[in-house]
């Protein structure tokens, strides 16, 4: 068991372009780390960078207490599961799982032995014999867990471990990963584009962009303050209201509204509040504007109102009490709910 | 059913039953003529017999030429698959500085520089080399001449193997040995198969290099002997040139019937045979 | 896309992957490279197989060109090169290629195997074997076509070489345009097809406005390349050596006769150039197509 300390570590590609920059990142171990960002953000490329598939520029990987950074992938104590599961098409399950053994040429029938092993965690049991191409998505995948598991290693690294699931399935999948994430309390690091399934499995989130960590928490710290404005606008099912503000008499000025905004600015101070359509209720006072659509949710409703200068604002209400269209609204949200950010930077203001 | 579509329905069939009648006629002579008591040049029912078979097994030079056919194309296929296989891997791999010029100047001479156009040249370095009669060196020249185009068709199979197989393997710890052994050899299995296939084809029906460089009886592969037996001419040997021809072509039949059966004749852009 | 794809995932070093390449490269060097830029030179030598100038060839300039524009026999074979490239190839092969693609789309599979395999089956069977079966049935001796024909004493090579090495070649190639266009056909969109029956358009009239704006790409890498293999064909050499009186003698053959019948080593590069130049014109259009579409 391991923890991974990345310091500095910068990995640049032929071309120049710098896919991870200058990142410091400590995954303490037994924890389930989620690293989440756009495509591009170079989030595959630190998981790969962790797993010696890529030498950085600059900067140490430590995983336990020994520095890998120039260390062939082989040798670090890492197991990785790809994103297609890169499961070896001639070779059976069985073979498959049991191939970290066979590199070290463990005896077969201790290869053997493994495998039907860790087949049984995984209910694979009745399909070792079956070659990859024979398995479903689901069943793939597991195959592709086995065989991480089976290498024993110290640190397991997931590459986008849902994406190649179809909806329904991914659920199940995630359920299922994260026990057995806490089962084997392994120290694992997956990479994924979904937020909602980074804010699911994780105990802890990196949410990258262009190369670098804009915020690092639990998913309900990542969820409830947003560190910047990227964070806001990228982690939700539905996108937080960010509207354009200006501060006055300790107040804010937004869509035709004066909402009670953190202490100590300047009057006439530029900046953006947010708030999440969640946290949004009906209220006496607060941001008033007409209902112009309704989007059924399931168990909420999102409604969207248009407020007197054009900004539109939405808000989830319960099922059944969906405002008609048309009509005036006025919400608010509960105290500490309302996240006031830098205009010019997109940085939190405390508050 | 009207008239016009029973017509165009004959025409059609009479149009497919003359294309095959095109193609057929001249092979079904290979069918008929080895086994002919008096064979002729033109199709007919043969009076069965196999005194042709035995007079060819007993001709001075076909057995052997067929020998030195076997030897000439295993050695050829042998380097053009291996060399093949080796070059196609590391270009598809590795940025090698210059790869992508390589590989546009190989696709280049794999269609300029044929045996035809360069024949002189050929022949000029073999005689400085005193390659002249050797079947090794002759070989060789096959091979490097079937390289470029072998080189590509494998790097397209390469291409399509997923990279992640063998980050796979790396990560649990296989050395670039054992990932060529474990993973990138079976996976290429089948590309490697067209590869020598074709270059056992394309080896076995060369007639230009040969004719070329093996100017000694003893040496020379069946494509050679068939050219000699048909220059002697005369009725003598049609005991012997049917019989031979047979011979000759069944590792290609049969390889072909192979291909055909296991995999159906997929179409590899620039494959010729 | 990525960067990523050319980072070496199997961890083979650049060192290492050179080694791989350098096999081949040698043999290609060797044996490809090396005679084409040596072409260049012995093209302006006396160079001869036997006599004086075998030992001591000695730099001629540019005579063998002017020789060779000089040369009726030289003449005559580009003539009847272009003759055999364009009849059994652009037109032949190609043709016939298309047509049977077409033709066996919708056929019963049994029948449409045995057309193919007859097809294939020419155009796999050893070189010197096909030249020998067409060499029957063109025989002056009771050769099939005579025979069918009424006519079995004809000797259909000598009184028609180049129409028969272009039936031959017909015969011999067809199966790779088959091929390609088989496949390409299988790439037409179907709804394609089914809108032109719709709006009630024969076979032709399909082809000519559905199928051909599709394949109009396969159509010119097709004939590309049928024609670059048919003009560096040398099987001509077995059905007729050129003969009679030089009447089939294209390129290859000529270049043959040359340099190994006549000896004259640096005449026939000279020649031999004029192939290779051909060539490289051929491949340099292919490659653009190629680049073009992908």
């Amino acid at each position: 068991m391991a923890g991974v300390e990345i310091t500095g570590v910068s990995t640049v590609y032929p071309n120049g372009v710098r896919a991870v920059d200058a990142l410091d990142l400590r995954v303490v171990d037994g924890e389930l780390f989620a690293l989440l960002g756009p495509s591009g953000c170079g989030k595959t490329t630190l998981l790969r960078t962790i797993a010696g598939l890529e030498v950085p520029a600059a900067g140490t990987v430590t995983i336990g207490s020994r520095d890998v950074t120039r260390l062939p992938p082989g040798r670090r104590g890492v197991a990785m599961v790809f994103q297609d599961y890169a499961l070896f098409p001639h070779m059976t399950v069985a073979e498959n799982i049991a191939y970290p053994l066979r590199v070290r040429r463990a005896p077969k029938a201790r290869q053997r032995e493994a495998a039907s092993e860790v087949a049984d965690g995984l209910s694979l049991s009745g399909l070792l014999d079956r070659r990859p191409g024979q398995l479903s998505g689901g069943q793939q995948q597991r195959a592709a867990l086995g065989r991480a598991v089976a290498a024993g290693a110290d640190v397991l690294l997931l590459d986008e471990p849902l994406s190649n699931l179809d909806a329904r399935l991914r659920l199940e999948a995630r359920t299922f990963l994260k026990r057995l994430q806490h089962d084997l309390a392994l120290t694992t690091v997956f990479v994924t584009h979904d937020q909602a399934e980074a804010l699911a499995l994780a105990d802890r989130i990196a949410v990258m962009e262009s190369g670098r960590i804009r915020q690092l928490g639990t998913p309900r710290e990542v969820f409830q303050r947003p560190a910047d404005t990227f964070v806001a606008n990228f982690i939700g099912s539905t996108p937080m209201n960010l509207v354009e503000a200006t501060a006055r008499d300790g107040h804010v000025e937004c869509a035709g509204a004066r909402l009670p905004g953190p202490p100590g600015l300047v009057d006439g101070t530029p900046l953006v509040v947010g708030v999440r359509p969640e946290y949004l209720a009906p209220a006496d006072d607060g941001i008033t504007g007409v209902v112009s659509t309704v989007e059924n949710l399931g168990v909420s409703s999102l409604v969207t109102l248009d407020c007197p200068d054009g900004t539109p604002i939405s808000l989830t209400v319960p099922e059944q009490h969906e405002p008609a269209l048309g009509r005036t609204l006025t919400v608010n949200a509960a105290p500490g709910r309302l996240l006031f950010y830098d205009a010019e930077d997109g940085g939190l203001l405390d508050g | 059913m009207t008239p016009g579509w029973v017509v165009r329905r004959i025409g059609f069939y009479a149009l497919v039953a003359v294309v095959l009648a095109f193609f057929a006629v001249p092979m079904l002579w290979l069918a008929g003529a080895p086994f002919d008591a008096r064979p002729g040049f033109g199709l007919r029912w043969p009076e069965w017999t196999s005194a042709n078979v035995h007079a060819t097994l007993r001709h001075p030079f076909a057995v052997r030429s067929l020998v030195n056919s076997l030897v000439l194309c295993l050695v050829a296929t042998a380097v053009t698959t291996a060399f093949a296989a080796l070059a196609a891997y590391a270009l598809s791999r590795v940025r090698i500085p210059g790869r992508d010029a390589l590989l546009y100047v190989l696709l280049l001479l794999s269609s300029v520089v044929t045996g035809t156009a360069a024949m002189v040249p050929l022949f000029v370095l073999m005689l400085q080399l005193g390659l002249i009669d050797s079947r090794f060196g002759t070989a060789l020249v096959i091979a490097g001449g079937m390289l470029p185009a072998a080189i590509f068709i494998l790097k397209d199979f390469v291409d399509a193997v997923p990279r992640s197989y063998e980050e796979s393997a790396r990560v649990f710890g296989a050395s670039p040995r054992q990932v060529l052994g474990h993973v990138v050899l079976p996976i290429a299995r089948p590309g490697i198969a067209t590869i020598l296939v074709w270059s056992f084809v394309n080896a076995w029906g060369n007639f230009l290099l040969p004719f070329l460089l093996l100017r000694d009886v003893d040496k020379q592969p069946a494509a050679v002997l068939m050219r000699t037996l048909q220059d002697e001419g005369g009725s003598a040997n049609l005991t012997v040139i049917p019989v031979f021809s047979l011979l000759y072509s069944i590792p290609v039949v049969l390889l072909y019937l192979v291909v055909n059966q296991r995999y159906g004749f997929r179409f590899h852009g620039g494959i010729k045979s | 896309m990525r960067a990523a794809e050319d980072r070496d995932p199997a961890g083979l070093g650049t060192a290492r992957a050179i080694g791989f390449v350098a096999p081949a490269l040698l043999l290609v060097g060797l044996f490809l490279v090396f005679p084409a830029l040596w072409t260049l030179y012995i093209g302006i030598t006396d160079y001869q197989l036997t006599g004086p100038a075998a030992a001591e060839p000695s730099v001629v300039g540019l005579d063998n060109f002017a020789t060779a524009l000089d040369d009726p026999l030289f003449a005559n074979s580009l003539w009847l090169t272009a003759l055999f490239v364009l009849g059994s190839a652009v037109v032949g092969q190609n043709v016939l290629g298309f047509a049977l693609a077409w033709l066996l789309r919708r056929v019963r599979p049994a029948l449409r195997r045995t057309v193919e395999g007859f097809v294939l089956l020419a155009w796999i069977l050893p070189g010197p074997v096909v030249a020998y079966l067409w060499f029957a049935v063109l025989s002056r001796d009771g050769g099939t076509l005579g025979l069918l024909l009424g006519r079995p004493e004809t000797a259909w090579l000598v009184e028609y070489p180049m129409v028969s090495l272009i039936v031959f070649n017909i015969w011999r190639g067809t199966a790779f345009s088959l091929l390609l266009y088989t496949s390409a056909l299988a790439a037409v969109p179907p709804s394609h097809l089914e809108t032109a029956r719709l709006a009630g358009a024969g076979g032709w009239q399909t082809v000519r406005d559905v199928v051909f704006p599709h394949i109009r790409g396969h159509v010119l890498t097709n004939t590309l390349l049928i024609s670059l293999w048919t003009a560096n064909d040398f099987t001509p050499f077995l059905l007729t050596a050129g003969g009679p009186n030089h009447e089939s003698e294209v390129l290859p053959v000529l270049i043959y006769r040359q340099a190994l019948e006549s000896g004259q080593l640096g005449y026939a590069s000279a020649m031999s150039l004029l192939l290779l130049f051909g060539n490289l014109v051929v491949a340099l259009v292919y490659l653009r197509l190629l680049r073009r579409r992908a």
